[in-house]
């Protein structure tokens, strides 16, 4: 049944790796991960996963409910260990930031306004903004008038724009994105969408999650998890 | 270095362990407690102070310091369990709480039914029985702490890092204990070089410690067999197992 | 580029979060207030029973309210998120849980010092008590932040994390309990407490170099 999964992550990547080469990328490879199996509840949700994120690609990571897409994005990104397997990312020594990982979990405090909640964010990384930036930042996503708002005050679509707008923040290597359009409008899927395509066509990688086809110009590379009793 | 130990990490391999081991902590326990407490009970002779009921000390000594012992062995199990991230080590933890749990409390009940004739009351706060409480108390809180947690390995590796909160606190607690209040009688066997107890009465007590630590034995790993198969029963070997009614410790221990 | 310490800025946002929610700090050190005053109600206003009883019931009272506030401790940071984000930053998780730590004592414990000298009067408390207890309080209870803190993180993740949390932290916290009342008794005999002082003093600086490592490894394991 993995093992299918595998063939499915392999023959959709070496397509993309095909078309990334015309536009004459060098495609390093930025993170992999190697025979990693996670078990949740002593449910085996995926065994021997192996996979590769290189620059210039988009991995769409599908699956149905409760097949393991989150355990395996928080894995990857390091903030849970796998049973077995082992994910190794790659140490550029121009990008000191490795990776934007943007989970279900927004990490807003509810009591700062959006422009403290992303000052933080930014100092925490060692990066310097100043107000005047992230005001610019937060205009281009449509959130005028709502900077010096409390983030706990917006309504869950602005606060996943808000969220997202790190992603501007800081120069990684590859956005790991959860389910980054849950409550967009359709205008902003289709803002973000252009993000991560310029990201990805810049040489960034991007490995995301989401239950609607995305509306991408670049060639996807799909991975599907499925569902294990 | 510890290279031996890693085939136990696999629950099967573990199972046949405890298989094998059992016999020889079953046969320990039933002997010493057998011999300690019929030679202790009724053969040796009675204390010139407190008549007979000092031999309540064949339950209450045991106990109490295989109480403290089998914390320490709890807390390893979760250190091991922690640093070579080992399914079985938590299981074994688990597994030894409850049995620590008890022990401590027939060290506090026997204590006190023993305190009753000595010092006319059940309960005093003498040093002993306090750190004896404290200890029932660090044990009820990682048996706690592990109930918590739906997703068990999760509920293992936090009670593993209480119980090693526990184990650092345990001489720390015994220690202010002891200074808050140094009511109890001076330490009675560890002083081996000059015995304040008389030789007759210290042999059925080092039979029937030994007999304690068969039992403690017994149970922990009657215990651990029930958390591997309750845990694993999806997989091929317990179903196998459970099938069929031949005894699986033949086939895994070699 | 002028630069900025990640470590400052985490002390900077959650300086600025504890004086947005200023109700809440109080919250706990009112509950200390009111334990205190229920206990001369409670036992009878007899000057010498509140001088005898006076360290141990300070001491309880304040291992209850931390108890009580410590629990929100990494509560909004786990549900909203932002201990994910801390954990994957360039900040090490162990000195992050160390500044939070230390900026939860800062708004929680300081103001408690400074309300002392109200809690001497109602028990009826001497100077050289009072002393005494001012320098337990302040050895002690950073003590209590960090180790309450490693049971806090490892409950952080549960949804009635509460009761929990007292039963795992108060036989921990008793070793602390009774050197600091005997530290203040000392002094209420007129004896030298420096000794318990230096106990307090020694499993501080052993918690300062273990827990943070600790509270770190347990958050790891909440975010499993």
């Amino acid at each position: 049944m993995n093992s299918k999964t595998h063939l499915a992550a392999k023959s959709t990547a070496n397509q993309a790796m095909l078309d990334n080469s015309t536009i004459t990328q060098d495609n390093k490879v930025l993170l992999s991960a190697q025979g990693i199996s996670c078990h949740k509840q002593d449910r085996v949700l995926f065994e021997d996963i192996s996979l590769t994120v290189s620059s210039g690609q988009l991995i769409h990571l599908l699956g149905p409910n409760g097949a393991g897409k989150t355990s395996l994005i928080r894995i990857l990104v390091g903030l849970s260990s796998p049973d077995s397997g082992t994910v190794t990312l790659s140490n550029s020594t121009s990008e000191p930031y490795p990776l934007i990982y943007l989970g279900h979990k927004l990490g807003l405090n509810k009591h700062l306004s959006s422009v403290e909640n992303l000052q933080f964010w930014a100092n925490m990384h060692g990066v310097v903004t100043t107000t005047d930036e992230l005001y610019l930042l937060l205009a281009r996503f449509n959130l005028v008038g709502l900077e010096d708002v409390p983030s706990g005050e917006l309504s869950a679509g602005q606060q996943r724009r808000v969220s997202l707008a790190r992603t501007q923040l800081l120069p990684a290597n590859i956005w790991v994105l959860d389910e980054p359009y849950t409550s967009l409008d359709i205008q902003g899927v289709t803002f973000i969408q252009e993000l991560i395509d310029d990201f990805v066509e810049s040489g960034g990688a991007v490995l995301m999650t989401s239950h609607q086809p995305l509306q991408s110009r670049l060639p996807v590379t799909d991975i599907t998890l499925e569902y294990r009793l | 270095m510890f290279t031996w130990l890693h085939p136990y990490a696999k629950t099967e391999r573990a199972y046949a362990l405890c298989n094998t081991l059992l016999p020889y902590f079953f046969i320990t326990a039933v002997a010493g407690l057998l011999v300690g407490f019929v030679w202790g009970l009724l053969f040796a002779p009675s204390d010139y102070q407190q008549g007979d009921s000092f031999r309540i000390i064949y339950v209450h000594v045991p106990s109490a310091i295989l109480s403290m012992s089998t914390y320490v062995a709890m807390a390893v199990a979760g250190f091991v369990g922690l640093v070579w991230q080992w399914k079985t080590a938590y299981m074994s933890m688990i597994a030894i709480a409850p049995v620590g749990a008890v022990l401590t409390f027939i060290s506090l009940f026997t204590g006190a039914a023993w305190g009753k004739p000595m010092w006319g009351t059940w309960w005093i706060w003498d040093a002993r029985l306090t750190s004896q409480l404290i200890l029932f108390f660090l044990y009820l809180g990682v048996m706690a702490l592990y109930a918590a947690f739906s997703d068990k390995t999760q509920a293992g590796k936090s009670a593993a890092i209480m119980a090693l909160v526990g184990v650092i606190n345990i001489p720390i607690i015994h220690f202010s204990v002891e200074w808050w209040n140094t009511l109890h009688q001076g330490a009675t066997i560890t002083k081996f070089g000059q015995p304040s107890i008389a030789t007759s009465m210290l042999w059925p007590l080092l039979i029937s410690i030994a007999g304690f630590i068969g039992l403690i034995g017994t149970l922990s790993l009657m215990n651990l067999k029930n958390q591997i198969l309750r845990r694993e029963l999806h997989r091929p070997w317990v179903t196998e197992l459970l099938t069929s009614s031949k005894p699986v410790s033949k086939k895994g221990a070699k | 580029m002028n630069t900025v310490s990640p470590i400052m800025s985490v002390m900077k946002r959650d300086l600025l979060l504890a004086f947005r929610q200023k109700a809440e700090l109080l919250q706990p050190l009112l509950f200390f207030v009111m334990v205190i005053t229920l206990f001369p109600l409670g036992i009878g206003p007899g000057p010498d029973t509140l001088q005898k009883i006076g360290p141990g019931v300070i001491w309880v009272a304040a291992i209850l309210s931390s108890l009580l506030g410590m629990d929100k401790l990494f509560r909004d940071d786990f549900n909203d998120g932002s201990l994910e984000q801390l954990q994957l930053s360039n900040i090490s998780l162990s000195w992050g849980m160390f500044v939070k730590v230390l900026v939860h004592w800062c708004v929680s414990f300081l103001p408690l010092l400074f309300i002392s000298p109200l809690l001497a009067l109602f028990l009826n408390l001497t100077t050289p008590m009072y002393w005494s207890l001012v320098f337990t309080l302040v050895l002690g209870t950073p003590l209590l932040s960090l180790v309450g803190a490693i049971a806090v993180a490892l409950t952080v993740g549960l949804q009635r994390g509460g009761v929990l949390l007292s039963l795992l932290l108060l036989p921990v916290f008793i070793p602390l309990l009774i050197f600091a009342t005997s530290a203040v008794e000392s002094a209420a005999l007129g004896l030298n407490y420096l000794p318990q002082i230096a106990i307090i003093g020694a499993m501080l600086c052993f918690a300062i170099a273990i827990t943070p490592f600790a509270i770190s490894y347990a958050i790891r394991v909440s975010h499993h």
